[in-house]
């Protein structure tokens, strides 16, 4: 064909090709050789400098030649004028940026460029700045040149307010960023500190707020204060509303409705004139066996009691258990006086043991209504409702949107569990409709919901009855609350066991757990006045799976029927054997 | 080169611009021998003039007007003789025709009938900066096409659409313009300095870029995707849209229309960006969910307002994302839609993309191809065709030359009117009209970074005609801009100020063929006719589509635009290719380094990263050690 160009073929090319690539590995292999030697008889000149600037520059992730620039640097910096050095670094930074383009995510250059610049004698910082910002607007997720940047911003002591900006920017080019979100949850306390958590707040209100109760055992050193809370609310509700599938809002939107962590304090202090036992029950798990906890009765230091945890499997426990001296409490016409001192946190509690009483306590009063809404921190009720008709609105047009409606419950646990038991439990059946591959999150989660709504009704009602049945429980939890309840019904759930944490209902008498899918007793553990345990039509399928049993003392009642275990050969001489106390089996 | 020099025998003859450069590229990248042949400068009507350019070709399109068309029978008896026995001549049109009610204002200080302008600013910050840089000045063009070639002499029997096109050039529209040398400047600034003359507009003149014709690329349309798969993209550059705005109720608004607009768009409320966004996305995929939307036999409009989209969101979608018309039916617009949301992103916020130094740029570069062996003749026409019973043989040339070819492709514009049977009205609407029986106006702000004009900023409105281009956009103008009575006048302080000022207008219609059936023309079956530029704002129909049909017709069998090999790629062995083949090098040097496209840097990166690949394989091994 006339006039058409030439051009090479594809083989020609190829063989072309591969013979370039050829004659470059053999050169990259003799220069990789040369440097080592170098290394080896200890040169550090800068024609080693040359030779690692001709591989890094093709290979940036050669992490030995940087370490072995590093060396030639230190050593030559020993030797040259300080203008010199100057000059060495620079020409050092210009070298890292061309690695940079080879590849922007090399770790071996970012790690160098951050030695270099704390190097450098004169820095300039605003030109790092801006040398992140540029691979930033190219790939606004690489968190290599996000650590490399704090570091910058760290050195060169940008203000906060204009790191807030950089992130503003950033976030209202793709909200879609998990950096620039949490960068801002660092910044936000800075600048805008809660009034009071920290002096000179820039916008300082006047002490309207109601006092929460839960003032005290709550503590966040990473809250913002209100006023910009709302602009932050309003910010992320832009990007939800936006795109409600996106997580990295939905996170900050966790974050800024807070996670109250509780102090560490006695809850409850209780003590038994039978079997002369005291429970000290924490409002989050301690180690009493580091000798912070001590007892005191009627003015005397006990040096002898020995503290355990509820279970042998625990260390950290919220409940500790011990028996007092024989015959210090056991006279039921004495008045005794116990103090429980929790050294670590300088703090005590009370506990008087009238005469005539069989056993006392004392605990927390009934607010624990602030204690499971402290799940969510933010102190105002009336934000609260705001951010919940903003979410209802968005469900709204999203019925089916898991964020959403999982954001949506705990606005309303946070509001008034209680009061919205009812829309919980629909949003619950929904969320595990929509997200199926997490049903069974959200059936702990609503597990554990229930259980706080039993708690505080009986709490309310001042009864130590704890009666949870045909609730599609799914696991058990809150059991440190438990300590006092004497009857517990559980039947009709989807309970598969009884976890350790179980042995904390120190009180319990009867136990009830019919109708359920449970194979494993380990929680029946030492539970000093346990009579009565009904387990029909469970999972208990092997002798040795009611072995924890045998160490309920008072156990006279039990009821297996329906489950695998009755098949058992020789059954009942086995459990005769195992529970001699239990006079009444049902199989 | 000189006309005496061609060649008598060619493949291809190509008369006429843009359309016709890519079919000029792709036939002289397959060997063709191809002539292509420009009236006057190159573009032809997708030309982009300098001001004094511009003001050339309208003393030319006056003079034309002038012109009696019985000049051309002197000539005819020149190239008379060169007709042979059994053959046939058909006269193509030596003057264009596509041009009419061309009028010029000038508002810029020094009257004399000339132009200029003081600009004013929108917000009343840009005043001053407007002020202080004395930057403004504007023109409207306008362009209408009337549909059926008209004789020049009688421009306005039109029933024929029309496509303004105007370029005001004004500061900037609304709010604040993207380019920061227009940032406010606090202090005022004397009034001598606001001022631009119009002798400045003309020493500044070559600063300006002015497209006949106003169009954007769409970033995944097919005429990028031409760029740059035929490697084309290296000879120019091009710039992302930086905002698209509307008008509405008087005031001018961004269009939200990306992920990151409606997030930060603060006319909407969460609501709104929760419909817009779920409305969008479900326009992207669309077809998947043929339940939504029963309405395909319905217009667009009313499918609009049957979904859950408040007021202001239908505005958005229908004039400033699908920008569709009334008539539109709903999947048209749903695909309109679709299409501008896939172009979103690729290259940045907006869909569009804009050819630094104007639309003129695109022509050129396919016509760079032209190294490929391609004769290119510039103030050179074709007067008649040759036609030897069923099939044209040969051209007769404005220098009497016969120049014999296989296959001739010309513009519409040469094409007399009778020879044509048939004539469609396109319209596009995208600024809303101003009441129901005006066209909808488009309108495309340039500021100087595109390097189109001087600092200050050029406007082009475009709509599809209904009277003179006066009369159909005046009301446009004056409602957006400020147009002094008199030359230099000083705005009325009070509203008028909020506007920019006007320094230059100048209107005229363009005929708009694209809506042409091909076959409508008795023309030899060897004889192809390509349209002007259409109405639309994109580039796909009026280039890609109708070069690849046209390739295919002409070249069944070969590749339509294959990408240019690498220079060092090349084989120079025989004498002839030898020249060609330096001659290539060397522009692909000079314009390769100079001109790196935004797309170019996709394909580059690439070979880059193919070829590196190697490495680091051989060279983690020796990490490892």
């Amino acid at each position: 064909m006339h006039g058409r160009v030439k051009v090479k073929s594809t083989a020609q090319q190829e063989e072309e090709k591969r013979k370039g690539r050829e004659k470059k590995l053999k050169v990259y292999l003799t220069v990789r050789d040369a440097i080592f030697s170098k290394r080896s008889n200890g040169e550090l000149d800068e024609e080693a400098l040359q030779f690692t600037q001709q591989l890094l520059s093709s290979n940036p992730d050669f992490a030995t030649l940087w370490n072995y620039r590093r060396e030639i640097l230190l050593h030559l910096e020993t030797v040259k004028e300080e203008d010199e050095i100057q000059k060495l670094y620079e020409a050092e930074l210009f070298f890292i940026e061309t690695c940079l383009k080879m590849n922007p995510k090399s770790y071996g250059s970012w790690h160098h460029r951050g030695w270099v610049s704390s190097r450098l004698p004169r820095p300039d910082w605003a030109r790092e700045l801006s040398l992140c910002d540029r691979c930033l607007s190219l790939d606004d997720r690489n968190f290599h040149c996000w650590d490399y940047r704090r570091l910058v911003v760290k050195a060169s002591g940008v203000p906060v307010d204009q790191e807030l900006q950089f992130t503003d920017r950033l976030i209202g080019s793709n909200f879609s960023n998990y950096s620039s979100w949490h960068y801002r949850s660092t910044l936000l306390p800075l600048l805008h500190p809660e009034p009071g958590s920290e002096p000179a707040s820039p916008c300082r209100k006047q002490n309207n707020t109601h006092t929460s109760p839960t003032a005290s055992p709550q503590t966040h050193s990473h809250r913002v204060c209100e006023e910009q809370l709302l602009k932050e609310y309003e910010l992320v509700q832009n990007a939800f509303f936006t795109d409600p599938n996106d997580q990295s809002a939905w996170f900050y939107y966790r974050w800024l409705l807070g996670r109250a962590e509780r102090e560490e304090l006695i809850s409850c202090v209780y003590v038994s004139r039978e079997g002369e036992r005291v429970a000290v029950a924490f409002s989050k798990p301690v180690n009493a066996l580091t000798e912070g906890l001590m007892l005191v009765l009627d003015g005397q230091q006990q040096q002898r009691v020995e503290w355990r945890s509820a279970h042998p499997r625990f260390r950290h426990s919220p409940v500790w258990l011990c028996e007092l001296p024989p015959g210090s409490v056991s006279d039921i016409n004495n008045e005794h006086n116990l103090t429980v001192h929790w050294m670590e946190k300088h703090t005590h509690r009370d506990c008087a043991l009238y005469t005539g009483r069989p056993e006392s306590w004392c605990r927390d009063s009934a607010t624990d209504q602030e204690l499971f809404r402290s799940e969510l921190s933010v102190e105002k009720t009336s934000v609260l409702q705001s951010e919940l008709q903003s979410c209802t609105q968005l469900l709204e047009l999203e019925p089916q949107n898991k964020w959403c409606l999982l954001t949506i419950v705990l606005l309303m646990r946070a509001l008034d569990p209680l009061g919205h038991e009812k829309e919980t439990l629909a949003h619950f059946q929904t969320l595990k409709e929509v997200d199926p591959m997490r049903s069974s999150y959200y059936s702990d989660l609503c597990s554990k919901f229930m259980i706080e709504n039993t708690i505080l009704k009986m709490e309310y009602a001042e009864v130590r009855v704890f009666s949870l049945s045909d609730k599609n429980l799914s696991t058990l939890c809150h059991l440190d609350q438990l300590l006092l309840v004497t009857h517990i019904n559980l039947s009709s759930n989807q309970l598969v066991r009884f976890p350790p944490q179980f042995s904390m209902l120190q009180c319990l008498e009867v136990l009830e757990a019919d109708d359920n899918a449970i194979g494993n007793l380990e929680g029946l553990y030492h539970l000093p006045k346990l009579e009565e345990v009904s387990l029909k039509n469970n999972q208990i399928s092997k002798l040795s799976d009611l072995e924890p049993l045998a160490s309920c003392p008072r156990l006279t009642r039990l009821d297996l029927r329906g489950n695998p275990v009755t098949k058992t050969a020789n059954i009942e001489a086995e459990l005769a054997q195992l529970l001699p106390s239990v006079t009444d089996l049902l199989l | 080169m000189a006309a005496d020099n061609l060649p008598s025998e060619f493949d291809v003859v190509i008369v006429g611009t843009l359309t016709e450069s890519v079919i000029a590229a792709a036939c002289s990248r397959v060997g063709q021998r191809v002539l292509h042949l420009d009236r006057n400068y190159y573009a032809g009507n997708w030309a982009s003039f300098t001001l004094n350019g511009l003001l050339s070709w309208i003393e030319e399109y006056k003079a034309q007007q002038e012109k009696s068309p019985d000049d051309q029978t002197d000539v005819e008896q020149e190239w008379r003789e060169k007709i042979e026995e059994g053959e046939e001549v058909l006269t193509l049109n030596s003057v264009d025709s596509t041009i009419s009610n061309l009028e010029v204002f000038t508002y810029a200080e020094e009257p004399e009938e000339e132009e200029e302008v003081k600009a004013t600013s929108v917000g009343s910050v840009l005043i001053d900066s407007l002020a202080a840089e004395a930057k403004e000045n504007s023109s409207s063009s306008t362009e209408a096409q009337n549909s059926s070639g008209p004789d020049d002499t009688t421009p306005d029997k039109d029933d024929d659409e029309e496509h303004q096109h105007q370029e005001p050039e004004n500061e900037q529209t609304p709010e604040t313009q993207e380019e920061p040398e227009n940032e406010p400047q606090p202090e005022p600034v004397p009034e001598v300095k606001k001022k631009i003359t119009y002798a400045k507009l003309i020493k500044e003149g070559r600063r300006f870029n002015i497209d006949l014709v106003s169009k954007l690329l769409y970033s995944r349309g097919l005429l990028v995707d031409l760029l740059i798969k035929s490697n084309v993209s290296r000879y120019a550059e091009f710039k992302n849209l930086s905002r698209i705005l509307t008008c509405r109720n008087g005031k001018i608004e961004q269009v939200p229309c990306s992920r990151a607009d409606v997030f930060g768009s603060k006319q909407l409320s969460m609501v709104e960006k929760r419909m817009l966004m779920k409305f969008l996305t479900f326009c992207l995929d669309f077809e998947q969910h043929p339940e939504e939307f029963q309405f395909s036999q319905k217009p667009f409009w009313d499918y609009l307002r049957s979904r859950s989209l408040t007021e202001n969101l239908q505005h958005f979608v229908f004039s400033s994302i699908a920008m569709v018309d009334q008539e539109t039916l709903t999947e048209e617009g749903l695909r309109a839609t679709q299409h501008f949301l896939r172009c979103l992103g690729r290259y940045g916020n907006t869909p569009f993309l804009f050819p630094l130094y104007g639309l003129g740029e695109i022509p050129q570069c396919f016509c760079m191809c032209a190294v490929f062996g391609g004769i290119y003749c510039l103030r050179h026409s074709v007067q008649c065709l040759v036609v030897d019973k069923e099939s044209g043989k040969a051209v007769i040339d404005t220098h009497g030359q016969r120049i014999s070819c296989s296959h001739l492709v010309v513009e519409d514009g040469y094409i007399r009117d009778e020879q044509r049977t048939r004539s469609v009205n396109i319209s596009l609407v995208t600024v809303p009209p101003l009441d129901s029986s005006s066209p909808a106006v488009r309108m495309v702000e340039l500021s100087s970074s595109s390097m189109t004009c001087m600092p200050g900023t050029l406007v082009h409105l475009t709509c599809s005609s209904v009277g003179s281009a006066r009369e159909d956009l005046e009301p446009v103008i004056s409602k957006l801009f400020y147009v002094p009575s008199s030359p230099g006048e000083e705005p009325a302080p009070c509203e008028e100020e909020q506007k920019p000022v006007t320094l230059w207008i100048m209107f005229f219609n363009m005929r708009d063929s694209s809506g042409l059936d091909p076959s409508c023309y008795t023309l030899p079956t060897n004889v192809h006719v390509c349209t002007g530029p259409d109405a639309s704002l994109g580039n796909d129909y009026s280039i890609t589509l109708q070069a690849e049909s046209v390739f295919r017709q002409l070249l069944p069998d070969e590749e339509f635009c294959p990408p240019a090999p690498n220079p060092e790629d090349i084989i120079y062995d025989g004498d002839g290719t030898q020249t060609e083949g330096a001659a290539f090098q060397e522009a692909g040097d000079a314009l390769g380094t100079s001109a790196a496209g935004e797309e170019e840097e996709e394909e580059p990166q690439e070979n880059d990263q193919s070829e590196e690949s190697s490495e680091p394989a051989a060279s983690s091994e020796s990490a490892a050690q």
